[in-house]
């Protein structure tokens, strides 16, 4: 078939204005362009805490916060500072779930530490099991959330959850819990946490990914869950977590 | 530090979850499901004695079933998708299952089994009353107006294979309650597998303490000679029904203080503050020995009537005050404490917030109003049915 110049501006002039109108019908939805290389079934998604390296600043806190719109005084995301003396009795604070940071220590001659806290997006989730309307659920790629267009605001799944990790909000009425910044992770970004993780302390991680760094991670540290006799399925690892920790 | 909290919780755990309104549902559901058990005592088990109490125990559970839904309703944050409940229950939920339990007891037990019992009196109400009463009776019959004896004879074999039907129904109803709270692991107050079973006992002596006393008040309000053989065998079956909840409850507790593991501390700790009063003086000492210790004696020893009725009386009467006290103290006791097991928070109850005081108060007044109501409609006495 032979197509002449005419034919080709024709064609040509046709494609402009189909393309300019997907555009502008993209700007009128604010939709944004489909992620082609997003696939839920390529990932299982989970964090790697390393204890050491946490200096408890709070940024996390600040940035969950900020990027989630979590309301004052609950905590999608929280660091606790453990002081622990010699015979392991713990002494623990988490002033305003380290939004600020922390004040200096008045305790000495004590092995001290950060733990930032936040939802284990565990695999066999207890909250997950006793929602009564499967409004909290796991998704394909291992991130538990919650529709919040369908929780009925009963709160069993807070008392389920062995890490305090869930709230009511007081606005919606609705279930609320962090959600490994969803939104940002299935369009290839870190979570908002990570992201302001001064020292590298947290990090997101693919376990479905062969490249991904946490691979090589628990291949050569002594990692550890929170309460691993939930059997819950939890996927946030903690390097070095100290045996007082709850 | 913050307001009313002792040590470390996690940030998220300062605020209690589920409230007096939640106490109110077990102990609610507890009431009815006991109540239909001593009923079937006369029904199933041939408890002659207690025929006095045999409709007013139905009267009593329908009630108080009634109004069960309601604290758990008002508590939701979306009231408004309840029905999600009935129309997509999550399987694995145990929370899911209390619609389709709920209905299954209203329906197919109680309303069932009240108005084949009722179902004669019911016709001749409709053929001896006028004006409205006599269309709220017409349309009770549900147009079965046959009392012919054969008709009767149906009628007392289908009641009594819904009631035995309905003993099972009601120890699932309230075992059922009991398991919500039991399977919850991240919580060791709550989860023992005794759970269900405590709160099977104790429902059964709140609920024949609730049914006597309606009786004791009821032969007041209509000057009838009380039935003291009947007053008699209800306390013996509160007796010992109690003594098996009692025996549990201790049990849970030697266990808990025996295997003393991580979480032990943390709960002694509670229970020896924060529910130092609801616990040991409420629940234990004052509404489980004492009414233990009055309706012991009345079977060990013979005492005069008068006596015996102020026996009872407060036996129930403080029966009643300490299973509330073993609900509060499940439901409120258990989310006192943080599950890290380093610190404790505070309850307070709020009075004219949508869970406070002034709601519980209106829900715990509510089933006596049905009740009256039910009483005035479906009189449970033969003496008035014959009239």
């Amino acid at each position: 078939m032979e197509i002449s110049r005419r034919d080709l501006f024709t064609i040509g002039g046709k494609l402009l204005v189909l393309a300019s109108a997907g555009a502008t019908l993209e700007q009128i939805t604010g939709a944004e362009p489909a992620t082609e290389a997003y696939k839920m079934a390529d990932h299982w998604w989970g964090m790697i805490v390393d204890i050491d390296k946490c200096i408890g600043c709070g940024n996390c806190v600040r940035a969950c916060s900020n990027e989630n719109h979590v309301p004052d005084g609950y905590f999608r995301t929280w660091v606790e500072r453990y002081q622990v003396t010699e015979d392991q009795q713990p002494q623990v604070d988490s002033p305003n779930g380290a939004i600020d940071g922390f004040p200096p220590s008045t305790h000495t001659g004590v092995k001290s530490f950060f733990v930032p806290k936040l939802c284990n997006q565990c695999a066999h989730s207890p909250c997950v099991q006793v929602c009564p309307v499967g409004a909290t659920f796991v998704s394909p790629d291992g991130v538990v959330l919650v529709d919040q267009s369908y929780c009925l605001g009963c709160r069993y799944c807070v008392q389920a959850c062995p890490y305090g990790c869930r709230y009511l909000h007081p606005d919606t009425k609705t279930v609320d819990k962090c959600t490994l910044c969803y939104h940002r992770i299935t369009q290839g970004l870190t979570t908002a946490c990570c992201e302001n993780c001064p020292t590298g302390a947290r990090q997101l991680v693919d376990f479905k990914n062969p490249k991904d760094p946490v691979h090589e991670f628990l291949r050569h540290n002594k990692v550890q869950i929170l309460k691993p006799y939930m059997a819950t399925g939890a996927k946030v690892y903690y390097k070095d977590l100290d045996g007082s920790v709850r | 530090m913050i307001p009313g909290v002792d040590g470390f919780m996690y940030p998220n755990e300062i605020e209690l979850q589920w409230g007096l309104l939640i106490v109110l549902y077990p102990y609610i559901t507890g009431l009815v499901a006991g109540a239909f058990i001593l009923a079937s005592l006369e029904r199933v088990f041939k408890v002659e004695a207690v025929r006095p109490t045999y409709r007013l125990a139905l009267l009593t559970a329908l009630a108080f079933l009634l109004v069960a839904p309601l604290p758990l309703q008002l508590h939701l944050g979306h009231p408004e998708r309840s029905m999600e409940m009935y129309l997509t229950p999550h399987t694995s939920s145990a929370m899911a299952m209390f619609g389709f339990v709920y209905l299954w007891y209203l329906t197919v037990v109680l309303l069932l089994e009240i108005w084949l019992d009722y179902r004669v009196d019911i016709v001749r109400m409709a053929q001896s009353t006028t004006g409205f009463m006599r269309l709220v009776y017409k349309a009770l019959t549900l147009g079965s107006e046959n009392v012919s004896p054969a008709a009767r004879r149906i009628d007392d074999k289908v009641g009594y294979t819904v009631t035995v039907i309905g003993i099972p129904s009601a120890f699932l109803l309230h075992g059922y309650v009991g398991f919500i709270f039991g399977s919850i692991k991240a919580n060791p107050w709550w989860s023992t597998p005794l759970m269900p079973i405590v709160f099977l006992f104790s429902a059964m002596t709140s609920g024949i303490a609730a049914v006597l006393l309606l009786y004791m008040a009821s032969v007041k309000v209509k000057k009838i000679p009380i039935d003291m053989r009947c007053l008699d065998t209800i306390g013996k079956y509160l007796f010992y029904t109690f003594l098996i909840d009692f025996t549990l409850e201790m049990l849970d507790l030697v266990h808990r203080t025996y295997e003393a593991d991580e979480s032990f501390r943390s709960l002694d700790f509670m229970v020896h503050t924060r529910l130092m009063f609801s616990q040991i003086i409420l629940q234990i000492l004052l509404g489980t020995l004492v009414p233990l210790a009055l309706l012991a004696a009345n079977q060990l020893w013979k005492f005069s009537e008068a006596k015996r009725r102020v026996m009872y009386l407060t036996a129930a009467l403080l029966t009643m005050v300490g299973i509330f006290a073993m609900r509060w103290n499940v439901v409120i006791g258990g989310q006192l404490f943080s599950k890290s097991f380093l610190g404790y928070t505070t309850y307070k109850v709020s009075f004219a917030a949508r869970e406070g005081l002034f709601t519980a108060v209106g829900l715990m007044i509510l089933p006596f109003v049905i009740f009256v109501v039910l009483v005035i409609l479906l009189p449970p006495w033969p003496e008035r049915s014959e009239t």
